[in-house]
């Protein structure tokens, strides 16, 4: 019995309030929106160190370099995932004779092993 | 209620006020010589210097990042990636108020072809698929429809994913890949109405202006479950908190997906499609997957889990106004405060423990902004004796959800939401 009511008294205020109670309808005054227009910036920092030249020359054209260097030590298995991550899934346009050099910048940089 | 920690600072909450303004001295300095040495004296007249460095409680190097202000409509963000931008808001910022300034919201974006340059006479949203007619609209014709707002808490999957051990490769976010906002803007029901859903739809498809920078790379597509779509909560909003959107939070158009991750919420929305199959490209198929286990938790290496989409989120609360290893003074009371949310329903308390969870008080919560919004909770403590003690705060939501003792783990580094704890002397 009090389980139909509640039923009941749950229906009636669905009826009452059609939206949730928590999304307000509102007629407020218009909200102008403008054309907007920005600079960011250019990102194009180089990795540091002797033998960068690969991976300044693979990974820099989709991300600037600080997606790796603020990366924390991690295994050269896992760098090496990450790396055929970004050839195989993201179309990466690495040479496969760069595959070498840039596992090793990364895990001579960022490796714990 | 005894709690396992892990060792080290790994469980610590990132709180930045302390290490922000010793940090600043610091390394401004640092800075300075710097530019000194390579620029001679000229410079060191100069007032200011670009860039600060904030050190964040990570459990291992590297820690510190630039502060930033090069990036447009933005204030202050911490710098944890130029391009795409990934900008992390202080963590001070969230005891400035429960809603999140605009200038200081986070930052997320997945690939760097992002338009800088956006014309509202010319933007147009499609709605097409599986629908009775496709739509073009402008930003006009939704400011014609029924207008809705909600509070609501946007925040990235990976938040916090720096404190992970082990670590795991991402974004290495302290606890600021979130904020709060009003959203404005329409029902998705609505516009998916005006177009008419064909029978036998089953997803809605999500996609916006960015694009990959290779060709041949996915472009970030993210899909909701018709019903989902439909459930009169989400929205395309136009404005937030009460303004139109910063380009890098989505302007002109952002999907509000309330108490869901933000990875659904897509920016610069310019296209929905209503699919008659479930959608299986890789941003919903591969990516943003977690283990279909309690807290998406598995150990690490073990394999052959099943893997789901990222979904609703899980509850959370932080400290705000004391940063791990603040000293106190002794005394009967000492003011603590903070933000919680619920994830997918509301805050329904806030416990606070100050002898590293041995014992737990209620705190008081602040006003109600609706069951998505951050919520402040506030408590005074009576810190009696001198010594070390461990404060852990921990938020329990309308339901029944509560934040767990031990940190999850996956590989992804998602849905953290551990209990938080900060070291605190009290002198």
């Amino acid at each position: 019995m009090r389980k139909s009511i509640i039923a009941i008294g749950c229906l009636a205020a669905g009826l009452l309030f059609a939206a949730p109670a928590w999304v307000q309808e509102k007629s407020a005054p218009n909200i102008a929106i403008k054309s907007t227009s920005v600079e960011l910036p250019a990102g194009d920092n180089l990795f540091p160190g002797p033998d960068a030249d690969a991976i300044n020359n693979s990974c820099l054209a989709c991300h600037s370099s600080e997606m790796v260097l603020t990366q924390p030590a991690l295994p050269k298995a896992t760098w090496e995932a990450e790396v055929h991550k970004m050839i195989n899934t993201y179309k990466a346009p690495v040479a496969e004779k760069d595959v070498g050099a840039i596992v090793d910048y990364l895990v001579k940089t960022k490796s714990r092993d | 209620m005894a709690h396992r920690r892990s060792d080290g600072t790994g469980n610590l909450p990132a709180n930045f006020r302390a290490d922000v303004s010793a940090l600043q001295r610091l390394l401004s300095r640092r800075t300075a010589l710097r530019q000194l040495g390579l620029a001679g004296l000229a410079l060191s007249a100069a007032p200011a210097f670009a860039e600060d460095i904030i050190k964040l409680p990570l459990p291992s190097d590297p820690r510190e990042r630039p502060l930033t202000h090069d990036f447009a409509q933005k204030g202050t963000m911490i710098l944890q990636r130029t391009r795409p931008p990934l900008l992390e808001t202080p963590l001070d910022v969230f005891d400035r108020g429960v809603f999140t300034p605009n200038n200081q919201f986070y930052v997320r974006w997945h690939w760097a072809v992002i338009p800088t340059s956006i014309d509202v006479a010319s933007f147009r949203l499609a709605v097409r698929g599986h629908v009775n007619q496709t739509l073009s609209l402008s930003t006009d014709d939704l400011l014609k429809l029924p207008r809705v707002e909600l509070a609501a808490v946007n925040q990235c999957s990976g938040n916090s994913r720096g404190f992970y051990e082990p670590r795991v490769p991402g974004a290495q976010w302290a606890n600021g890949a979130m904020g709060n906002a009003v959203w404005t803007g329409v029902r998705l029901k609505d516009v998916l109405d005006r177009a008419g859903v064909k029978a036998g739809a089953v997803q809605v498809r999500f996609n916006g202006l960015d694009e990959p920078v290779l060709p041949d790379a996915p472009d970030f597509k993210k899909s909701l479950d018709i019903d989902h779509a439909r459930d009169g909560e989400v929205m395309i909003a136009y404005a937030m908190n009460g303004e139109q959107l910063p380009l890098l939070n989505g302007f002109p158009l952002r999907l509000i997906v309330p108490g869901w991750y933000s990875t659904y919420w897509v920016k610069m929305l310019n296209d929905i499609e209503v699919l008659d199959k479930p959608d299986d490209n890789f941003w919903m198929a591969a990516a943003y997957t977690i283990p279909d286990t309690p807290h998406a938790s598995i150990k690490p290496g073990q394999t052959g889990v099943k893997l789901v989409p990222i979904n609703k989120m899980v509850p959370r609360s932080f400290f705000t106004n004391v940063v791990n290893g603040a000293t106190l003074p002794a005394g009967p009371s000492a003011p603590l405060r903070g933000i919680a949310f619920g994830g997918d329903s509301g805050v329904a308390k806030v416990e606070l423990s100050i002898d590293g969870g041995k014992s737990w008080q209620p705190t008081a919560l602040g006003k109600d902004h609706g069951k998505y919004s951050f919520r402040q909770w506030q408590a005074n403590v009576s810190l009696g004796e001198k010594g070390n003690r461990s404060f852990m705060v921990r938020c329990t939501n309308e339901a029944g959800d509560v934040q767990p003792d031990a940190p999850n783990w996956n590989p992804s580094g998602f849905m953290r939401n551990v209990i938080e704890t900060v070291q605190i002397t009290v002198s």
